[in-house]
């Protein structure tokens, strides 16, 4: 997959996003395809505060049974990507 | 008049460092507005006032550290004259007054090398409250022992204010709290554990459903199912809500519930969730979200932290099946939920695969049996059962 | 109005007398010689032999008679002359009238009062000047009063005979020529409490009986050193109010015990031991006692005074304390 200026843009923000709710996690480790859930120690109520502020940030609508695709990095990326075509 | 004490804020509280006050004199405050923000072991919280007026005097300094039952300030009621100054109990260094009779000088340092430092209860608990040396101290009492005299002339002449903590020293008061509470619920309550399985199918069916209808922002955890139930649950089986005082078990007419939230840092907290039986789901996800916040974030509410009239945890996030948990004094029982999980399941006769969960009670023996600890149990069960019913 | 401790105890009895029918009085003397120490003179002409009743010098049979009377639903003031003779009725007190509703289930109580005097300063010797209110104290079942005050002389009696389990009253005999001023209000008075009779902020005095104006002289000696000592009247050994005298000794952080007993497993060790267990962090200085010295009480007068507690102790307690 090759990383348009606009993934960039994207996953800048994401980690930001994440940084907010785990402000003590080592983000430039992440591992971008594997679950942060298990990378970051989030539990449901962290991860459903970072579905809300993806939401938020790039108005994208992400119902329940979506929830699986955005456990990574790089899956996160490829939805927002996905949203705006 | 009324006066603002510092607060207990958990049963393992003795005392609290006044960080910084939310009102100065002279303004209004309503009941339940925040007073003051007071740094115990565990965290920064937020302090409800009970009484509404003016604030009329305040009588400790930012970063004070002052006992339980220390008077704060004073509020002057709606229709109340001035009052004279108070004199603050135990906060500002006394005076030192003249001495009562000529102070004989004693040149001996209170003890000498490898013994016992020759100090007085009271002053070593003063030196230990205000976290000064007592050891450099010059002792005037009897046989040249260090008295409060001493201790607070040392204070009146040392005002520097405590540095607040390091990330690292308050890790380890807190555990330093945990390991106090935990081990006096440890010592003196007889815990009894009972757990059961239970079928989650449709109250998860009903979730999916449920949360498909709300917008991202309003959606619910199925933590927020077990705590509604526990809370229902409890008005079955009151005598599980209560706090043991003086020997004897005292009902709590509201229900209170304490949510274990453990913190990014290490160590835990456990808010209350207030009146968690008459909230509706959506309402309590709101007030729940926000509460693990702002325990993260350090800024909980003096109400909150010292409400709490049962404790729920909620291990099942580890992929823990079974709980067993320590009642958190002076609570009397605590509930634990571990993970959903799929397993064979016996329904009619056939065995299905259903998501189940483990849940369990550790209670206090002293105020209720099995059979009642059962019972509840029972309860949270029929009641996930008809989730629409929550 | 001012008034002997003497008179104060006499107007109590007459009280009692006159509010109930079922009151008497009885011991050695109490009648026609009224009273070892005057207390009853007069009473057997107001209310006749039947309720004013002189016994043999036997003390085991008339404190027995009067549980027997007490079973029987009157309510009996038995005089023992002194702490001293009472040990011949020590039988009676301690496996009888204590131990009653207990051994019956609570069927049977035994609503006595028994009056005597106590303690020593007036030259009668070794035989006849013990302090032994602490022993009382120690018998669950009982209660155990020491009025010190004109007030409570006259008014703890009336209480007493509203009890009811047995009340023991222990006059100092000291005091029985002292003047003080009965204070307002009505004559009985509470009998749950102690009583602060001084207020300072340096040092607890905790006393009762006889030796409560011996604290109070201290107390002014003290005063004139800048020293503001507290002088708290127990007034009830047993059950003794541990909350007055802990909330004294919480705010002054010192505390001297003055009882006239022998120091040794003295009342005075008991009040150090609740301190110790319930205010230990409280405190300042180690807790000082200022009790009578080991030995029977000697009958030469400067001996007597040397082996009693004295204001000049008190004071010296006070200063060592002090530092």
């Amino acid at each position: 997959m090759t990383t348009t200026p606009s993934d960039a843009d994207t996953r800048a923000q994401i980690l930001r996003l994440l940084g907010e709710i785990a402000p003590e996690a080592d983000l430039a480790c992440l591992n971008p395809d594997v679950s942060f859930r298990e990378q970051l120690d989030l539990d449901s109520m962290d991860f459903l505060n970072f579905v809300v502020a993806l939401h938020k940030a790039f108005h994208i609508e992400i119902p329940e049974t979506d929830y699986p695709k955005y456990m990574t990095l790089n899956g996160c990326v490829a939805q927002v990507a996905a949203s705006r075509t | 008049m009324a006066e603002f004490l510092m607060p207990t804020l958990g049963a393992d509280m003795t005392e609290g460092t006044l960080v910084q006050w939310k009102k100065r004199i002279g303004d209004r405050i309503a009941k339940g507005e925040i007073i003051a923000e007071v740094d115990t072991e565990k965290a920064a919280i937020e302090v409800e006032c009970h009484a509404s007026g003016i604030v009329e005097q305040l009588l400790t300094k930012p970063g004070d550290k002052v006992p339980v039952g220390t008077v704060m300030a004073i509020i002057r009621e709606a229709g109340q004259p001035a009052a004279a100054a108070v004199q603050p109990q135990h906060i500002a260094p006394q005076p030192v007054t003249p001495s009562r009779i000529p102070p004989v000088a004693k040149t001996a340092p209170a003890s000498s090398p490898g013994t016992r430092l020759r100090i007085s209860p009271a002053a070593r608990t003063l030196a230990a409250e205000r976290g000064i040396d007592p050891a450099g101290l010059q002792g005037t009492g009897p046989e040249g022992a260090i008295t409060l005299d001493d201790v607070t002339r040392a204070l009146a002449s040392d005002v520097k204010v405590t540095a607040p903590l390091t990330m690292a020293e308050r890790q380890a008061r807190m555990r330093q709290t945990i390991a106090a509470a935990m081990a006096r619920s440890k010592r003196e309550i007889p815990h009894y554990y009972l757990s059961t399985t239970i079928d989650m199918s449709r109250a998860l069916a009903w979730l999916t459903t449920e949360n498909g209808c709300r917008p991202v922002t309003e959606r619910l955890l199925v933590s927020v199912l077990f705590i509604k139930a526990v809370a229902l649950a409890l008005r079955q089986v009151p005598e599980l809500n209560a706090l043991w005082k003086d020997g004897d078990a005292v009902r709590s007419e509201r229900i209170h519930i304490g949510t274990a939230i453990s913190l990014r840092q290490g160590g835990l907290v456990a808010p209350a969730l207030h009146d968690a039986d008459r909230a509706d789901l959506g309402d309590l996800m709101q007030r729940f979200q926000d509460l693990v916040k702002r325990a993260r974030a350090g800024s909980l509410r003096s109400s909150e932290l010292s409400d709490a009239t049962i404790t729920v945890t909620s291990l099942g996030e580890q992929g823990v099946e079974t709980v067993f948990g320590v009642i958190y004094p002076p609570q009397v029982a605590l509930v634990g939920f571990g993970k959903v999980v799929e397993r064979p399941w016996v329904a009619d006769g056939q065995v299905v695969p259903r998501p189940v969960v483990t849940l369990s009670l550790s209670a206090d023996h002293r105020v209720s049996d099995g059979h009642r600890g059962g019972l509840f149990l029972a309860e949270i069960d029929r009641l996930l059962q008809e989730p629409q019913s929550l | 109005m001012n008034i002997t401790y003497r008179e104060a105890v006499r107007s109590g009895l007459r009280e009692a007398l006159q509010r109930d029918p079922r009151v008497f009085l009885m011991g050695e003397d109490v009648g026609k010689y009224g009273g070892t120490y005057a207390c009853s003179k007069g009473l057997l002409d107001e209310f006749g032999p039947e309720r004013i009743r002189d016994t043999p010098l036997s003390e085991s049979t008339f404190v027995g008679a009067g549980i027997g009377a007490a079973l029987g639903g009157m309510r009996p003031i038995v005089e023992v002359m002194t702490v001293n003779f009472s040990l011949l009725a020590l039988d009676q007190i301690m496996n009888n009238a204590a131990t009653l509703r207990h051994m019956s289930g609570g069927q049977f109580s035994v609503p006595l009062v028994v009056r005597m005097a106590t303690g020593a300063g007036r030259q009668v010797a070794a035989q006849h000047s013990h302090s032994l209110e602490g022993w009382y104290a120690h018998i669950p079942g009982i209660t155990v009063l020491t009025p010190a005050t004109v007030t409570d002389a006259r008014g703890m009696l009336l209480t007493a005979l509203e009890q009811p389990d047995p009340v023991f009253i222990f006059e100092h005999a000291y005091l029985y020529s002292m003047e003080g001023t009965l204070e307002e209000g009505p004559v009985p008075v509470e009998i749950s409490h102690a009583a602060v009779r001084r207020i300072g902020k340096d040092v607890s005095l905790l006393t009762f009986g006889g030796s409560l104006w011996k604290a109070l002289a201290a107390a002014t000696q003290l005063a004139q050193a800048g020293i503001e000592a507290e002088v708290v009247d127990l007034r009830v050994l047993r059950p003794l109010d541990r909350d007055t005298l802990l909330a004294s000794v919480r705010k002054t952080h010192r505390a001297v015990v003055i009882d006239e007993a022998w120091r040794t497993g003295s009342f005075a060790a008991e009040i150090s031991a609740v301190i110790m267990e319930q205010a230990f962090y409280e405190l300042d200085a180690p807790v000082a006692r200022v009790c009578s010295e080991e030995v029977p009480i000697p009958y030469p007068k400067h001996l007597e005074e040397a082996a009693l507690p004295s204001v000049e102790n008190i004071v010296q307690a006070v200063r060592r304390l002090l530092g």
